[in-house]
């Protein structure tokens, strides 16, 4: 280390580490107050993005700004969350976040878009932790499985998959995902009927 | 109901060491013996324990209220940070017994990254103050177990035959991928 | 020492998972894909460069026992740029890495060279050092995510491969394993002896 330098260190006097400490905190915390009021703006659009894309992705078309009409709703234990989507003024569909428990490591989160009718339109996963290769073909970049989903109506098509006498195909080798999913559309679908319409 | 799957999930289901990574450094540092991993795991308890209470309620009434959680990283580890060190002064005079047993790891737990990790995730998975305390002490047994185990193995191995270029290191972590995988048994339990 | 060595031990005389085995956690949680390692390296070595150059810069200003808790925030202070920042420009690698951003903050490695180099170097020493450093950790980071990736999912920065059979939905039939937990663990290990084996050579 050719070039080590003098060690002129300050002396570790009482108030000089006071002083040291509290200028350190106090010069971080401003340029972090300064960072976060610029990044402010950008981290809440990127978030906004990311549900509006959600959004889009499960209803049909609509001219409404996405998300600018919410409502939610109470249920075991968590929320779910409605985003009506209108063209001209009238309902095309609403998007549901909806989630369940159940799932093979626990917590899944979904966006499901219903039809006024109650037929599903599309769904896409908004967070989960299913195990790669097999629970996370759910997904819609991963496999086709939840396209099966697609244009059913749960009134006549039964959310639970074949095992337990349902009408969905399970994912292979992934029944609890498989349950899981189903659980999360038909809390989805229970809310919009019973008075999620709007 | 929801506490013991709050217990379960973290000793077992998702091990803060062995699905989660966090505390790699001083579980292939420290683990060669058992009984030195053992007051190892006592000390991250001790530590994790307290600082997730503290944290808890410094994000609760002081970040949150004041609207100023992106302070949230530097606020949590110098509160660890100081707290290891209080920890170890008054450990020091009340029991002095205690303090030779976990004295030399306290230092070493401000860079444990499970502590602050914990501490993170109980905020993040929204526990009220008795769920992240359960929460905290979870995982800290599930650090415990995770290590305790390891040691035991690491043990063994001294006495077997282990390729020259296995030695040491790279065998552990081959070790450790198979104890993960044996607790990706209990995946599916809660 | 001369300032090429400076840089390049970093990189491979001390690199820091494969030699040292300095900052383990983000080195196994993160490189489930190389894109990820890749973005997890970078993310560290701005955080190393940054405190490595402000550390030597206020060095003699510091007074010796108030030296770790100053060295934290500062180090704190650029997770926290790194984490503003990220979320607000690149959302999508934010949630991927998640958890391990904020931990950038109790990674070894960045207080270790923060203590034991910047604070006892000129500016120009210790920024060439936190970018070898830095550098190494990414390049190390990146092997393990793209091995990880390329036996877990078949693919390389997302280009599949074809290297795996199909089953009938046309999905790879992978070797999941390399990209759960076990896997790290496993690919890390002889990824170190691989290492150890070429460093002798050289050696």
């Amino acid at each position: 280390m050719e070039r080590r330098l003098n060690m002129a260190k300050k002396e570790s006097s009482f108030l000089n580490m006071v002083l040291t400490l509290f200028m350190v905190t106090f010069i971080a915390s401003a340029a972090l107050g300064y960072l976060y009021e610029l990044t402010k703006g950008p981290i809440a659009a990127s978030k906004l993005a990311k549900l509006n894309n959600a959004i889009t992705q499960v209803v049909p078309e609509f001219d409404t700004i996405p998300g600018s009409e919410i409502y939610k709703m109470g249920i075991d234990g968590d929320t779910l969350v409605f985003y009506p989507a209108r063209k001209n003024g009238e309902l095309v569909g609403t998007a549901v976040s909806t989630f369940t428990n159940n799932g093979f490591s626990g917590y899944i989160k979904l966006m499901v878009g219903f039809l006024p009718d109650g037929t599903i339109h599309n769904i896409s996963v908004l967070e989960h932790e299913e195990t790669p290769g097999l629970g996370d073909k759910m997904q819609k970049n991963k496999s086709k499985w939840s396209i099966q989903f697609n244009g059913k109506n749960p009134a006549d098509f039964k959310l639970k998959v074949t095992k337990d006498r349902g009408d969905v195909d399970a994912i292979t080798a992934s029944t609890i995902s498989s349950r899981a999913f189903c659980d999360a559309v038909d809390r989805a679908y229970k809310a919009y009927m019973e008075g999620g319409k709007k | 109901m929801d506490y013991i799957i709050i217990i379960i999930s973290a000793i077992f289901v998702n091990n803060i060491l062995l699905a989660q990574f966090l505390g790699v450094c001083p579980f292939i540092g420290v683990s060669s013996k058992v009984e030195t991993s053992i007051g190892m795991a006592g000390a991250v308890t001790f530590v994790m324990v307290i600082a997730t209470i503290v944290t808890y309620l410094l994000q609760k009434y002081v970040l949150e209220a004041f609207g100023i959680t992106f302070m949230q990283t530097i606020t949590f580890i110098l509160v660890i940070a100081s707290l290891v060190q209080l920890v170890e002064i008054i450990l020091k005079k009340v029991s002095p017994a205690l303090y030779q047993a976990l004295g030399i790891f306290l230092p070493l737990i401000t860079t444990n990254c499970a502590v602050l990790g914990v501490a993170i995730l109980a905020v993040q998975k929204d526990y009220n103050l008795i769920g992240s305390v359960v929460f905290a002490i979870s995982n800290a047994i599930g650090f415990g177990l995770a290590l305790v185990i390891f040691a035991g193995l690491r043990e063994h191995m001294d006495m077997v035959n282990i390729p020259k270029g296995m030695k040491g290191v790279p065998i552990a972590f081959v070790v450790a991928g198979l104890l993960a995988l044996a607790f990706m048994g209990f995946t599916g339990l809660v | 020492m001369s300032q090429w060595k400076n840089f390049s031990k970093g990189i491979f005389k001390e690199n820091a998972v494969f030699v040292l085995f300095l900052g383990l956690c983000p080195t196994l949680g993160v490189t489930s894909s190389a894109i990820n390692g890749l973005g997890m390296g970078l993310a560290t070595t701005f955080v190393l460069v940054m405190s490595n150059l402000v550390v030597s810069i206020v060095k003699s200003q510091i007074p010796d026992k108030v030296r770790i808790p100053s060295f934290i925030v500062i180090i704190a202070s650029f997770v926290t740029m790194v984490e503003l920042v990220m979320q607000a420009y690149i959302p999508a690698l934010f949630e991927q890495l998640g958890l391990f951003i904020p931990l950038i903050v109790v990674n070894c490695l960045v207080l270790g060279r923060s203590e034991a180099f910047a604070s006892k170097n000129s500016v120009l020493s210790s920024i060439i050092d936190g970018v070898g450093m830095g550098l190494g950790f990414s390049i190390a980071l990146t092997i393990l995510g793209g091995v990880r990736e390329i036996l877990g999912s078949g693919t390389i920065f997302g280009f599949n491969l074809h290297m795996f059979p199909v089953d009938e939905e046309g999905n790879p039939i992978t070797m999941i394993v390399f990209v759960l937990a076990p896997g790290a663990f496993i690919a890390l290990g002889y990824l170190i002896v691989l290492i150890n084996k070429i460093n002798k050579k050289n050696a």
